[in-house]
C-alpha cells in the first residue's frame, strides 16, 4: 500500500501575469505525484491559475514589488493549496456569473474566476488577512473525488 | 511567460453549401491575447461571414480573461446577426465553457468535420 505522508511545496511568483502558470504547473506536478486522475489535475490547474491570476491583478494589484506565494500541501487524501497575496481579501463573493446578463450587457463579460474556482474544487475559502495584508485563497481537491 | 496568442483565417465550405469563416487560434488565450481575438474576429467582413467557427485545436491554456473575451466576441457576432460555433477544444475547457454557460450561445464540436457536418 503506498504511504503518503504529509508534504508541502512552496513557490513564489512574481506579481506578473503569466506566471500564474508555473503555480499551475507546479500544482499539476504535485497532483500527479499524488495519483489524481487527468482530469482532476485539469480542474486543478485551472483552479490554482486563476486564484494566482486574481492574487496577481487584484490583491497586489500588478505590483512587481510584490509576490505571490503558493503552497501546496498533500495530505494522505487530499491536496491543500493556499494562494497568499498582499492585498486586503474579498469581503463578499461576487455572484455567479450570467451567460444571459453578460449576452445583453447587463453584466461585464470579466469576473468568471472565483466562480470556476468555486465549481472545479471541492473546498474554497477567501480568507482576509489581519492588517490587511496576507490574504489568502485555500483551495482543497480530495484524491477520492475520483472513485465517484 | 505566457505563449502568444496567434489566430489566422481559412474560409470553408460546409458539405451544406454555406461558405464558413474558420478563426484558427494558436498558443494561450488570456488577457494579452485582445489583440489576436477580437482583433482578428472584427477584421472579418461582416456581410459575408455570418457563420464563423473557431478553432482551438492548438490552444492549450485557457484562463477566465480569454474566456471574456470570447464572450466579447459572441456578444458582438450577436449584434452582427453572425453564428459562431467552436470545435478543438480539450474535455476540460469543454466543461469550462458548458460551466460558464457559452454553449447557450456558441454549438461545440469535437472536430471540425463533425462541426462544418452541422452547418
Amino acid at each position: 500500500m503506498k504511504q503518503v505522508k504529509s508534504t508541502s511545496v512552496e513557490v513564489r511568483l512574481p506579481s506578473r501575469l503569466g506566471y500564474e502558470k508555473v503555480a499551475m504547473s507546479t500544482a499539476a506536478a504535485v497532483a500527479k505525484l499524488m495519483g489524481f486522475r487527468e482530469d482532476r489535475v485539469e480542474d486543478l490547474k485551472t483552479a490554482v491559475a486563476e486564484a494566482c491570476i486574481n492574487a496577481i491583478e487584484h490583491g497586489n494589484r500588478l505590483n512587481e514589488g510584490l509576490s505571490v506565494g503558493v503552497v501546496l500541501s498533500a495530505g494522505k487524501d487530499s491536496l491543500e493549496v493556499k494562494v497568499i497575496d498582499d492585498g486586503k481579501g474579498m469581503k463578499t463573493l461576487p455572484p455567479k456569473p450570467d451567460m444571459d446578463r453578460k449576452m445583453h450587457g447587463e453584466e461585464d463579460p470579466r469576473g468568471m474566476g472565483m466562480f470556476l474556482i468555486q465549481a472545479l474544487v471541492d473546498e474554497a475559502e477567501w480568507v482576509a488577512g489581519q492588517n490587511g495584508k496576507s490574504s489568502y485563497v485555500r483551495l482543497v481537491i480530495r484524491l477520492d473525488k475520483e472513485a465517484e | 511567460m505566457q505563449s502568444e496568442t496567434k489566430a489566422h483565417v481559412d474560409q470553408l465550405t460546409s458539405p451544406a453549401g454555406h461558405p464558413v469563416t474558420v478563426l484558427r487560434f494558436e498558443g494561450d488565450i488570456a488577457s494579452t491575447s485582445k489583440d489576436a481575438v477580437l482583433g482578428a474576429y472584427q477584421a472579418l467582413p461582416k456581410a459575408t461571414a455570418k457563420l464563423v467557427l473557431l478553432d482551438f485545436t492548438k490552444v492549450d491554456y485557457i484562463n477566465s480573461s480569454g474566456i471574456a473575451l470570447v464572450i466579447q466576441m459572441l456578444i458582438e457576432a450577436s449584434n452582427s446577426g453572425q453564428k459562431v460555433y467552436a470545435y478543438g477544444l480539450s474535455a476540460h475547457f469543454t466543461k469550462v465553457f458548458t460551466m460558464v454557460g457559452i454553449t447557450k450561445y456558441a454549438g461545440l464540436f469535437p472536430t471540425q468535420t463533425e462541426a462544418l457536418a452541422a452547418l
